[in-house]
């Protein structure tokens, strides 16, 4: 594999956010992605409100992976500093949401990356929009290379994708985000068990293990229980992230994933956040899994959330 | 008549397994997939000379489906292979999030369609699938007639851009078509032209439906054969032409009555020409153990059968 910390090309738009763990500025580049978050939080609230629907909750605790991955650390596809969208993916990093529900925060990321006009965020879940409920490439939205909403079958399609690489001699990576609830899916460990068996070792799949799910605390809907022994039974290298919304600690989390790649094993982060997180009163809670804020609630969310960027 | 005859019997399975060595050799994109029934699928030949380009799945269809989806990104033309049940109702939700919905240009490959598996029982002989295929925007069906027509469209099909459905058998039926023909999705084959009925048949039933149009031949009734191996998108230009000349249709399928090619040539004739229609296909039911020739009989899928059923189409003409 290449080192880590010196595969990125000079691209414009990252080089303001790119941060080397060696580079001793890097306390400023974090402070960088948390801006970008913010917005990114903002965007999140305003689509949910916008069309009165959607899922806030998982989409803000997932902002911190979301922002670390294409603001950081994923090797993408640019031209003068925009990146340039193709469905095969070939020679850049590739992240796939199982987790399709969260779609406002990878929209509202696709974004702000510069994949599509940020306005189009305004077209969120409504009629004749590219931003559909669940992310689909039907719409030929750019940066959505597979449909997901029904839950349980990104993880696979991400090993496929791996392995399209494998076979492309592609040295790049495949992420893949999932839920906690999600893991409740049969065909989760059906992949599962591909993964090692295939030595897939050139994907990172993150599960957000925020503990709710929209029927309750996961644990009392269906216990995942122990899913750290469990995919390492399965095979695969384990890291487990406390503070899932600490950019720093994402950061770091995913440079040290991609430091594993490529020693024969599937790489799997269970990382830590907090539903609704940014937002005090929808943290914590499976109560914003599926619900959009009223006038006073956007109000009283964006009043907490900077406006790095500059609002759609 | 158009005389048929054949020297051979083989399974469609093994057409499919000749098409994958060929296309193994000169389409270095194609990979193969498949769910612990290498043997069946007869994929041998191709995993020897690629094994690289083989991915075993094991008994996990669902995975192997939405991994088929994930290997297009890339370039990848993946054919994902099992049994037809485990192909399609098993995975109707995979096929439709990750493939079809996804517009990805995955090959799903079935064989043990239908009732002619024999022995398995109702668990594994699925009557539904060319309906639930059918149904999903954006995907191609084709249930080719004999093992030359089935290594014809398995190579067909790698160079066409899209979802397709595949369904071929296990039981060793003739070849009666040529060996070195083209292909062509979407285009219905006239086997036979005939005056009195068009025979609309799909898969081996076609050779069944020979069989009847030299019986009704014998009896002085003049039959159109047309192999419909495409059933989606389906050649109404062939079916709308059969029809004005003969007045009456017959469609012949090892398939459920509800949902299968009956149904959508039942569509054509409804919305454009109205000509009495008979069906040939299990009549709603699941299926059982048996021979396959006991079930073919029992089922209502024989030359007798479409003989009969041509007879009482030709009745219902004004």
């Amino acid at each position: 594999m290449h080192d880590p910390y010196h595969d990125r090309d000079s691209g414009s738009l990252i080089q303001l956010y790119y941060a080397p763990i060696k580079n001793n500025n890097r306390e400023m580049e974090i402070e960088q992605l948390e801006k970008v978050a913010a917005q990114v939080r903002r965007d999140i609230v305003r689509m949910v409100h916008g069309c009165q629907s959607g899922h806030p909750g998982g989409s803000l605790g997932c902002t911190d992976l979301l922002v670390a991955l294409y603001f950081e650390r994923m090797k993408l596809k640019e031209e003068d500093g925009k990146p340039v969208f193709d469905m095969d993916g070939k020679g850049e990093d590739l992240f796939f949401l199982s987790n399709g529900h969260i779609s406002p925060l990878l929209y509202s990321v696709l974004a702000r990356k510069g994949y599509f006009p940020v306005p189009e965020l305004a077209t969120f879940r409504k009629l004749n929009s590219r931003l559909q409920g669940h992310p689909t490439p039907h719409e030929h939205l750019e940066g959505i290379r597979i449909a997901s909403g029904s839950l349980g079958q990104g993880m696979s399609v991400a090993i496929g994708a791996a392995l399209s690489k494998k076979l492309n001699k592609d040295d790049s990576l495949v992420y893949v985000l999932m839920g906690d609830g999600e893991q409740q899916e049969g065909q989760v460990w059906e992949a599962a068990m591909f993964a090692p068996h295939h030595k897939v070792d050139n994907l990172i799949a993150i599960i957000d293990l925020n503990g709710q799910q929209i029927d309750g605390p996961t644990a009392k809907v269906m216990d995942n229980r122990d899913l750290g022994a469990k995919y390492e039974a399965f095979g695969w290298e384990v890291m487990e992230v406390e503070e899932g919304n600490d950019m720093a600690a994402v950061v770091k989390a995913l440079y040290e994933a991609k430091s594993k790649a490529g020693h024969a094993k599937p790489i799997m982060i269970l990382l830590h956040t907090g539903m609704g997180y940014g937002v005090d009163f929808m943290m914590g809670s499976h109560k914003w899994h599926g619900v959009a804020p009223n006038d006073e609630q956007l109000a009283a969310a964006l009043a907490q959330l900077e406006e790095s960027m500059g609002d759609y | 008549m158009k005389k048929y005859t054949f020297t051979e019997k083989k399974d469609t399975r093994s057409g499919f397994g000749a098409g994958m060595h060929e296309l193994g050799q000169k389409n270095p994109n194609v990979v193969a997939l498949c769910a612990d029934l290498v043997g069946s699928l007869k994929l041998e030949p191709f995993i020897k000379e690629n094994p690289e380009r083989f991915v075993q799945c094991g008994i996990s269809e669902a995975n192997m489906i939405s991994v088929s989806a994930g290997l297009t990104i890339g370039g990848k033309i993946p054919f994902a292979t099992t049994f037809a049940n485990f192909a399609t109702g098993r995975v109707y939700d995979q096929i439709r999030q990750s493939v079809a919905y996804s517009g990805k240009n995955v090959k799903i490959c079935a064989s043990h369609a239908g009732l002619t598996l024999g022995e398995d029982g109702a668990t594994h002989q699925i009557l539904e699938d060319i309906g639930m295929m059918k149904m999903l925007p954006g995907m191609t069906v084709i249930n080719p007639c004999d093992y030359n027509q089935t290594k014809a469209a398995t190579i067909a099909i790698a160079d066409y851009d899209g979802p397709v459905y595949l369904r071929f058998g296990r039981p060793v039926i003739p070849i009666f078509t040529d060996a070195d023909q083209v292909f062509e999705i979407g285009k219905a084959w006239m086997v036979n032209e005939g005056t009195d009925v068009s025979i609309f048949a799909t898969g081996h039933m076609v050779w069944e439906a020979i069989q009847a149009g030299e019986q009704l031949e014998a009896e002085g009734i003049s039959a159109e054969i047309i192999n419909i191996h495409t059933i989606k998108p389906l050649d109404e230009e062939a079916i709308l032409k059969s029809i004005a000349k003969t007045r009456c249709a017959v469609t012949a399928e090892e398939h459920n009555r509800i949902g299968g090619l009956g149904d959508s040539v039942a569509q054509v004739i409804v919305k454009n020409d109205l000509v009495p229609q008979e069906y040939v296909a299990v009549n709603d039911s699941f299926g059982e153990s048996g021979t396959p020739a006991q079930l073919m009989e029992k089922y209502g899928l024989t030359a007798a059968d479409i003989v009969a059923a041509a007879k009482r189409a030709i009745a219902k003409k004004k």
